[in-house]
């Protein structure tokens, strides 16, 4: 990890921290729990896009399995909470290396439409087969560890950014290692990365999985923090809400996660007062976002912060 | 063009100034209530009827000198028809807003996304989506109310009618959402007691453009009846297939049917199609002594009168769960416990747009069978069966 | 047998819809490598501006054709000119979806502005009984609809192979550079691919809302059966979309006939992922490294 990012962790870290103590306001924690949720499946998706080159439409469906899987095993299995997240993110990263194999084969166009095949899959499979159909089915134990129920919004948007702060710094890890430079590689040149030895195939799914658990984890916290799911919110529109957060929040820089999240989380809140033409504004903004900020917001933030400190 | 900027910023301070002090024109503290509907997204053609209803009635009050002088302030998020974006909301309104009630959510699935969130608050919520399980089991839905009738209900309208025609074998056709769902589910659920098998249970998408195919597969199982049960296009799509297929075979719609547009839309595919529905529809054919009339007839014509189209089913739910809520609010005052308690133990023989209600601390949605008619499209009408 | 031929029927009629988008799609990747995600927000368009013209203005039917197409054409060029043109030159394959996608919540925003949440209909082109096949049943919008969806195909055969600009605009897809350096205006091959497309789009919408109603937030799913058309085909290859949008039409239809309709889109999409694995560039698609082309 470079020094500039162990900062950045560190600050972010801090104000985590604080955020509740000031913050009394439920409303915007219950905000920041979903930004933090969001971030986590947006950081997968940077990881898979910006240092892999690898595209998927299908996040929805590890974020859904994720919530399904571990909201079934604790509600009809009675297993402990932690124990059912973490089967469920296991449950997710093993589709994901059966997906995996034959799907990175795929190119570009190719490789997003199969992805987002599997997410429809997966969203009808939850429709036809979850529990309640369509309905969706609620009284999904909350979160507990060690005996202790969570069940303020303070305790959750603590959990959930603890999670994002320890995805983050793996991420950033895991960038910045041997694999990472070899993962930027893939992503410049396939045939120069082959040349040199590198792995491609394995690294291709190693990152693709790990895009997965990210997805699968942050499923399974809103299962526990909702304690109620339907298959709806599991739609190829999550996979490209998630999409654009990468976007807009700069593929190229894991940062973008959590700028992405944070701006396509909030965008619908302010927007809440236009009523009838907030759609119409929302994709307005996105439209404006995208033609005037090409790299999105992280890198073109960096970008005139180099310029600056150059003067 | 430095003068086009100076004009414009002139005129957008005068309207900020404008909508800023349009308030406060009361001198009592305003009760606030909140709303959360489905205004855009899938779930739309019933968020924005009940939108329409909250707000006319809202303005209704207000221009009538509010609630025992208090104005009332309905503040209304829209839930995208997203269950996370409903949670959103509930929070919002109970913290940022401190509403002393809500109404909706509009689908069933979110209002069951917000139950715990309500149940925490202690905040009564009165949802205008039709599942079961939003006030059952009733003693975990202690602050949970719904206005709309049971599905079970409709069904059990529908069955009964089938059984004096002698229908014994049906076909469903559903579609994919959770309106859908719980009605076959009941469907399927309430035919032995009426001595009818479901020969043939097949869906349909939200968005799927032909069900020809469904409607062909039941008519060939051997079903004496169509029952589709659906809200938005899909029973337009269903009835029109139903028709051009020729198939000699009844087809019944759920209690979503009930809109005159779907009348416009189907034309004269419609024909012969027969559905329970509310009296809200049928308001100007039922009897004038029925004591839902004087209600049905006001609300329909200022809703129509307001906004030139017809508030249909749904939005009646949403005037039922607002009169019940500004009713409580004039007798208890601002105090979410009398409130709750005010709905359970005094909304009795209760005429509403969707039935006369009869709320208990067994029954926090108070309507049956009773609340429907079966009612057959003829002539481009609706006319009620006997 | 009967059943079959109704299934089939069935098929057809979504499939023509899917074909339309898919054909879309072709024509706007052939000349920019971009998958445009706002092309089923045309069919929509169509259907809606059609209802429009014909029934909310009540003008004829000709006359209301000719404006709603020209409509879509003038909004498929204000997405090429204002969201498109501008990020060409940098040449960002993902950037340019991603405007695609917020160009289509644009439009959806301003189609529900106009016309709400309603659906909306307008009479068959021709009165009359559905027709009768060997016992199968088939309406006459539905041979309308196939029959504009083969007229279509037709058309764009003879003028990309034909005239001097289709053959231009074919001259691109295979070599941008080379295209160039023969005098071609690439950016007005571009502009063209996005009108076309807008038009073809509202052909299919304004054939299809008799049959299916059309409403302002129709347009995603449209999208996607399209994208996955256009991709079970071959990307690119024209008669990769009809083929490929017949195809999903039918397994939807006969999944829905023969196993069972709640898993209708489950199993086409199955199928479709497994066409993928085994000839990884769809039915008519060669194998080779997807390249960006430069500008």
């Amino acid at each position: 990890m470079s020094k500039g990012n162990a900062i950045v962790l560190f600050i972010l870290g801090i104000f985590i921290i604080f955020l509740p103590q000031i913050i009394t306001d439920n409303y915007i924690l219950t905000i920041g729990i979903f930004i933090g949720i969001n971030a986590l499946v947006a950081m997968g998706l940077t990881i898979l896009m910006g240092y892999a080159g690898q595209i998927s439409l299908g996040q929805a469906g590890f974020y859904g399995l994720g919530a399904y899987v571990s909201a079934i095993l604790s509600l009809k299995f009675g297993l402990p909470v932690p124990l059912s997240v973490f089967i469920a993110i296991f449950i997710a990263s093993l589709i994901a290396v059966i997906l995996a194999i034959p799907s990175l084969r795929l190119k570009g166009h190719y490789l997003a439409v199969a992805t987002l095949g599997f997410g429809e899959i997966i969203h009808i499979i939850l429709n036809e087969w979850g529990p309640g159909g369509p309905s969706g089915f609620g009284d999904i134990p909350p979160f507990s560890i060690f005996g202790y129920t969570l069940s303020s919004t303070g305790e959750y948007f603590y959990l959930i950014w603890i999670f994002v702060i320890l995805a983050m710094t793996f991420s950033l890890n895991l960038i910045h290692s041997l694999t990472g430079k070899a993962l930027r590689a893939i992503h410049d040149s396939e045939l120069a990365s082959v040349s040199l030895g590198i792995n491609i195939t394995k690294l291709k799914i190693k990152v693709f999985v790990l895009s997965s658990i990210y997805a699968s984890l942050a499923g399974a916290l809103y299962a526990h923090y909702v304690t109620f799911l339907s298959p709806s919110g599991f739609s190829l529109f999550y996979s490209i809400l998630i999409l654009m957060m990468v976007v807009i929040g700069g593929i190229t820089n894991i940062w973008g996660a959590i700028a992405g999240a944070i701006i396509i989380t909030i965008l619908p809140e302010i927007l809440r007062g236009f009523k009838e033409i907030d759609i119409l504004i929302y994709g307005l903004i996105l439209t404006l976002c995208i033609l005037f900020m090409r790299k999105g917001i992280v890198p073109l933030f960096i970008e005139i912060w180099e310029k600056v400190i150059k003067k | 063009m430095k003068n086009l900027v100076k004009a414009f910023l002139l005129i957008i301070t005068i309207v900020t100034a404008l909508i800023f002090t349009q308030k406060d024109s009361y001198c009592k503290e305003p009760y606030k209530i909140g709303a959360i509907l489905s205004v855009t997204g899938a779930a739309s053609f019933l968020g924005e009827p009940e939108k329409n209803t909250v707000l006319m009635l809202a303005e209704q009050i207000n221009k009538t000198g509010g609630i025992n002088g208090h104005p009332l302030e309905v503040i209304i998020e829209d839930s995208k028809s997203d269950e996370t974006q409903a949670v959103l909301a509930a929070k919002k309104l109970i913290e940022k807003d401190k509403v002393l009630a809500i109404i909706g959510p509009s689908t069933t699935g979110e209002s069951m996304a917000i139950i715990p969130i309500m149940t925490q608050a202690k905040t009564p919520l009165v949802s205008v989506a039709a599942g079961a399980s939003i006030t059952q089991p009733v003693q975990e839905r202690y602050w949970i109310f719904k206005t709309a009738q049971y599905d079970t209900s409709a069904v059990e309208a529908i069955y009964n009618h089938m059984k004096n025609k002698g229908i014994k074998k049906v076909g469903i056709i559903s579609i994919t959402t959770a309106f859908g769902d719980a009605g076959r589910k009941a469907l399927i659920e309430m035919a032995p007691k009426f001595g009818i098998t479901v020969v043939a249970d097949e869906r349909y998408g939200p968005k799927d453009t032909d069900m020809t195919t469904q409607i062909v597969k039941i008519k060939s199982a051997g079903a004496q009846a169509i029952i589709n049960w659906s809200v938005g296009p899909g029973q337009v799509i269903v009835t029109k297939n139903w028709h051009a297929l020729k198939l000699a075979i009844p087809l019944y719609q759920s209690h979503g049917w009930g809109s005159k547009k779907n009348l416009e839309l189907a034309g004269k595919a419609a024909e012969g199609v027969i559905a329970p529905l509310g009296r809200l529809v049928v308001w100007d054919k039922i009897p004038d002594k029925h004591p839902q009339k004087p209600i049905l007839k006001k609300y329909v014509s200022d809703y129509e009168s307001k906004y030139k189209s017809e508030p249909g089913t749904f939005g009646g739910h949403a005037y039922d769960a607002f009169m019940m809520v500004v009713e409580a609010l004039k007798k208890v005052g601002p105090d979410k416990k009398k409130i709750r308690d005010y709905i359970e133990t005094n909304i009795k023989n209760w005429p509403g747009t969707g039935g006369i209600f009869n709320m208990s601390s067994k029954d926090h949605c108070g309507l049956d069978m009773k609340a429907f008619e079966m009612v057959i499209v003829k002539n481009g009408d609706w006319e009620i069966l006997k | 047998m009967t059943l079959f031929l109704q299934f089939l029927f069935a098929g057809l009629t979504t499939g023509s819809v899917y074909a339309l988008v898919g054909i879309g799609f072709n024509i706007i990747y052939n000349s920019t490598s971009i998958i445009n995600l706002a092309q089923g927000e045309f069919v929509v368009l169509g259907g809606l501006m059609m209802w429009f013209f014909l029934e909310s203005l009540q003008l004829p039917f000709s006359v209301s054709l000719c404006l709603t197409l020209l409509t879509a054409a003038i909004i498929g060029l204000a997405q090429e000119r204002l969201t498109i043109k501008p990020l060409l030159k940098k040449g960002d394959l993902l950037l340019m979806i991603m405007v695609t996608i917020a160009f289509s919540i644009l439009i959806r925003g301003i189609l529900m502005f106009k016309f709400g949440k309603d659906p909306y209909t307008y009479s068959p082109f021709t009165e009359g009984e559905p027709i009768e096949i060997f016992g199968a049943i088939i309406t006459q919008q539905t041979l309308w609809v196939i029959g504009i969806t083969v007229f279509c195909i037709v058309l764009l055969y003879l003028f990309f192979n034909k005239t001097m600009t289709g053959r231009a605009m074919k001259a691109c897809s295979l070599d941008v550079k080379a295209a160039r350096l023969m005098g071609i205006n690439v950016s007005k091959v571009v502009m063209l691919s996005f009108l076309i497309s807008a038009v073809i789009g509202a052909i299919g919408g304004i054939a299809i809302t008799p049959i299916s109603l059309m409403e302002y937030d129709k347009g995603a799913m449209l999208s996607v059966k399209g994208f996955c058309a256009a991709i079970l085909g071959g990307l690119g290859k024209s008669r990769g979309a009809v083929v490929g949008g017949f195809t999903l039409g039918m397994l939807e239809s006969l999944t829905a006939g023969y196993i069972h309709s709640g898993f209708k889109d489950a199993i086409a999409l199955l199928i479709m992922l497994f066409i993928l694995f085994v000839k990884p560039a769809g039915i008519f698609g060669k194998t080779e490294i997807l390249r960006l082309r430069k500008f």
